[in-house]
């Protein structure tokens, strides 16, 4: 059997070659749910901003459906909403998404997940593929998310986005240093 | 019994996050071990950009300006595998490189070389049911890199596949054959040395071309699924 390519950084010069592939606004007019803003916030382990990095969302519909035939469950697919976006950090380490908060998906063992936006993290420097998550602040199901509860409660809050004062969610992203987000093997 | 509808890699497959020799990993790679996750609908489902649709000539690098870029004109051809053995259909496959001087066309690329306008140097192809992927190009350059004394990297293109999952996303970098510069290439080295000649490519008499182009053959493999216990 064939053996799985290794990873390689994506370098400082990837320039969307996908230029059509940049996906800021996942979610076109018409869309149900509750419409958010997201800024995820790329930082180096000493904290110093990345702004050459790109970031990869990945999410469910506001029913809690992932647009992928893997997902069997008989819930509704909305036309026009994949649930991906991509984004290249700015000059401030920031990659904004338009899109609309996911439902809840359940987990393997039973029971539900709290609402989250799973992401991938590319940059120079970045060898392998970094996977972390998005949790909404004061999401009730938050405190029963099995994910979360994986996780020591002094790391937590590391992928908790909270609202700033004009409604945006925003996310701090550290590939290390004292406040290193989580990152998962997935 | 494993609940993972995909089989982790070994730790021998993938480079380490902080490989020190390549200078940029000292900041930016995290230094506690990851969270395993068990592998659920968000890990399991992905992107499969399956309504993307792709201009005829996005595979062609070399027909995407007004004239033939100068350079070694290739084909670069090959199929999307998991680790199974078993093709992955329809595949989304992304490259990007340089040109034949080793200039990216990007603003922080500043190496002392000619930009070629002939040459933009990104393109897509979707893989056919078999997992097979072509693009035509021309073989990039080598270029100098602020690494290390007299560091230079050796030609190279930027792979980007997502595969049917979450899980499954790669981006990788292919290499030529025979390439003096692979030996002292930190990034081609952070790979563990059983693992790394799984990025060059092959040179290949049968995709060469007569009179035309040379042909290289380079398959990626993505994750495979585990065998469900009920099968």
């Amino acid at each position: 059997m064939p053996s799985v390519t290794p990873s390689q950084t994506i370098g400082p010069f990837y320039f969307g070659t996908i230029i059509n592939g940049y996906r800021h606004d996942l979610a076109p007019p018409g869309v149900p749910g509750e419409r958010i803003d997201v800024v995820l916030i790329l930082h180096d382990v000493q904290g110093a901003i990345v702004p050459d990095g790109l970031l990869e969302i990945w999410q469910a519909n506001s029913a809690g459906r992932y647009n992928h035939p893997d997902d069997r469950r008989n819930l509704p697919l909305d036309p026009g909403f994949e649930g991906f976006g991509r984004a290249s950090t700015d000059t401030s380490g920031c990659s904004h998404f338009s899109t609309v908060k996911p439902g809840r998906v359940p987990w393997p063992t039973g029971g539900l997940q709290a609402p989250h936006i799973n992401i991938s993290i590319f940059a120079r420097g970045v060898l392998n593929r970094l996977a972390t998550r998005l949790y909404f602040d004061g999401d009730p199901a938050n405190g029963e998310d099995p994910v979360l509860n994986l996780v020591e409660p002094a790391r937590r809050a590391t992928l908790i986005a909270r609202r700033d004062g004009s409604g945006v969610w925003r996310l701090p992203i550290h590939l290390g240093g004292a406040n290193e987000t989580v990152f998962f093997d997935c | 019994m494993t609940t993972d509808t995909y089989r982790r890699s070994a730790a021998d497959d993938h480079p380490a996050n902080a490989s020190p020799e390549y200078k940029s990993t000292a900041t930016r790679s995290p230094t506690r071990p990851p969270v395993v996750l068990p592998q659920s609908l968000s890990e399991i489902t992905g992107p499969l950009l399956s309504t993307e649709r792709l201009g005829a000539l996005e595979n062609d690098l070399t027909r995407q300006r007004m004239s033939a870029p100068l350079g070694e004109r290739i084909i670069v051809q090959g199929r999307v595998l998991d680790e199974n053995g078993k093709p992955v259909p329809e595949a989304l496959v992304e490259i990007w490189q340089c040109n034949a001087s080793g200039r990216y066309h990007h603003p922080g690329d500043q190496h002392d070389a000619p930009l070629d306008p002939n040459f933009y140097g990104g393109g897509r192809a979707r893989a056919d049911g078999d997992g097979r992927y072509k693009f035509i190009t021309i073989k990039p350059g080598a270029y100098p890199w602020k690494n290390h004394h007299n560091a230079w990297r050796p030609a190279h293109i930027h792979f980007s596949l997502f595969g049917p999952a979450f899980a499954t996303r790669l981006i990788t970098q292919m290499y030529f054959p025979n390439d003096p510069l692979l030996a002292i290439d930190p990034i081609y080295n952070s790979v563990p040395e059983g693992a790394r000649a799984r990025l060059q490519a092959s040179f290949d008499i049968d995709l060469t071309q007569p009179e035309w182009a040379l042909g290289y053959r380079f398959d990626i493999v993505l994750r495979g699924r585990n065998a469900t216990p009920m099968e």
